[in-house]
């Protein structure tokens, strides 16, 4: 299986300010990778590359085998913290969006039988994500789990070739957010995504991924912090895509696994 | 209990909304009386009795000298000219708020331009207005968009401007052209706002319906303040500008329902 997106020798420097540099990454087609790394090392400007809100200053990035363009496209989908789902529509309208944009260019909004065909694509997609009952209410009437699940089923309308989530659960209390690490792990599974995951939280960073990249800097000059930038310090492989999400129940398991995979893969990409 | 947490029920605070005007209403009948009683001719605080009497030839009675209903068609002018006024303000205001908001081009271009306007005091603004279009109904109107309309594109380009960015990059990846995202995204999130600048806009395009009737014209509310203020004519005077407030608070409403009926979403608590 070839890589899917590649970073190839990407820096991001905003003059004198070095934010990321001699990132090189392949990133393979159904991979679940969380990123973490602590703040100010790069984890949302890695992010806003994958999205193509930035442009590498050096380096290139490829999605599929071509070059990324500096704009947001729909073959990246994203799921943000907060804000991630329109007010003014509701969930229903919300999940279709995708599909008029891409059939309606001019008016965005469909009628008649392509209208129908939408919705029944879209109420499948609320099914999937469990708001089959909630398809008429506007965000403002859900609550945050729910409206994270309506923009991840907005988001997987379009089937993107990558779904990026930016802490998409650091808003939620912890039962609402466990049950969203399942829902995202069956979608995961079922749909055969590829999720690149931002995250502080560096349980659910192990528990929902199957490789961990930790961003930070590789070196720290007290004298000049903004000159040296982040790059992947860690990559480690959890090779248990099979395995049920288990965040609860096996933690020695887990820390067990993490434990092997670290020693390997540091010595294995030498990235350090 | 403190003052910030009293409650007040429904029927008690329409008493209380009461008592202020009932008030003010007995103390203006109480100076009144009082005035009337020693001079006959009182011109300044008429009773309610004489107002009437006078409003009645205005509201019921063809004026002999133009043959038309005076209080009708003075409200039909004032209310053509604003509604015009406003409708361009409103239009422009979307048009060009929605540009200036959602894309840097435009904002680069023209942004600094329309807060230039926006500064200028739209009175100062009159002569020229009148020397240009002349002392019809153009000049009248055209006060009133000078007046209003930045204001309100600088509203509208404000709060487009401050959607969260993330919704902007959520449209786009999800396919969204330029168009679409102001089609579907900008146009409608703009729509409340649009009804709450236009609601904050009508006090200020009262103030210049008013002034520019007051200076050139032949017809309309303010004309008619402005003309019977030579004869002290309180009695039309006054229950002019209780029409004009009624005029200004049934907008208002109507705007109002208008903004929760069609957009619901935009007013519901989180």
């Amino acid at each position: 299986m070839g890589a899917l997106l590649s970073f190839r020798d990407v820096w991001v420097e905003y003059g004198d300010l070095i934010v990321i540099e001699r990132l090189s990454l392949d990133i393979e087609e159904g991979a679940f990778v969380s990123v973490i790394g602590p703040s100010g090392a790069g984890k949302s400007s890695f992010l806003r590359l994958v999205l193509g809100q930035d442009a590498p200053s050096r380096g290139s990035i490829t999605l599929d085998g071509v070059d990324l363009k500096p704009e947001c496209e729909p073959d990246r989908g994203v799921v943000f913290q907060r804000y991630s789902v329109f007010p003014h529509l509701t969930a229903l309208g919300n999940t279709m969006f995708g599909i008029e944009c891409a059939k309606a260019p001019f008016v965005a909004k469909l009628f008649g039988g392509g209208r129908r065909e939408a919705i029944a694509q879209a109420e499948e997609m609320l099914e999937a994500v469990g708001l089959g009952q909630s398809k008429d209410l506007y965000p403002s009437q859900m609550s945050g789990g729910m409206q994270q699940r309506l923009a991840i089923a907005q988001a997987l309308i379009t089937r993107p070739r990558i779904l990026l989530l930016d802490e998409p659960f650091g808003a939620l209390d912890p039962g609402i957010r466990s049950d969203m690490h399942e829902l995202i792990t069956r979608l995961w599974r079922d749909y055969g995504l590829t999720i690149v995951m931002v995250t502080h939280d560096i349980e659910e960073a192990f528990g929902l991924g199957n490789r961990v990249l930790t961003l930070d800097k590789w070196r720290l000059d007290p004298h000049a912090p903004h000159r040296f930038g982040a790059t992947v310090v860690y990559d480690l492989a959890l090779g248990r895509k099979d395995k049920k999400p288990s965040l609860k129940s096996e933690p020695e398991a887990d820390d067990a696994s993490i434990e092997r995979t670290v020693s390997n893969t540091i010595d294995m990409n030498s990235n350090n | 209990m403190r003052w910030i947490n009293r409650r007040i029920s429904r029927s008690t605070a329409l008493l209380m909304g009461a008592t202020p005007i009932v008030v003010l209403l007995i103390v203006y009948l109480i100076i009144a009386t009082d005035r009337n009683a020693i001079n006959p001719n009182e011109k300044i605080l008429p009773l309610p009795g004489a107002m009437f009497d006078v409003m009645r030839a205005l509201v019921f009675e063809r004026d002999p000298l133009s043959g038309r209903y005076l209080f009708w068609s003075d409200t039909a002018a004032s209310l053509g000219r604003l509604g015009i006024g406003v409708a361009i303000s409103t239009a422009s205001a979307l048009c060009v708020g929605l540009l200036l908001g959602l894309l840097p081009p435009v904002r680069a271009t023209f942004g600094m331009l329309v807060t230039g306007i926006a500064v200028i005091p739209p009175i100062a603004l009159l002569p020229v207005l009148f020397i240009v279009f002349g002392l019809g109904e153009t000049a009248k109107v055209a006060l009133i968009v000078i007046g209003i309309a930045p204001f309100m594109v600088r509203d509208i380009a404000g709060h487009i401007g401050a959607l969260p960015r993330e919704q902007i990059v959520k449209a786009q990846t999800l396919g969204a052209s330029t168009w679409q995202l102001m089609l579907r995204v900008a146009l409608p999130q703009s729509m409340p706002r649009l009804i709450q600048a236009t609601r904050l806009s009508l006090g200020p395009a009262w103030v210049f319906l008013i002034s520019a009737e007051a200076i050139a014209s032949d017809i309309g509310l303010g004309y008619r303040i402005f003309l019977v203020r030579r004869y002290l004519a309180m009695d039309v005077i006054i229950p002019y500008v209780i029409w004009i407030a009624i005029l200004a608070a049934v907008i208002d409403f109507v705007l109002v329902l208008t903004s929760k009926r069609l957009f619901g979403w935009a007013h519901r608590e989180t």
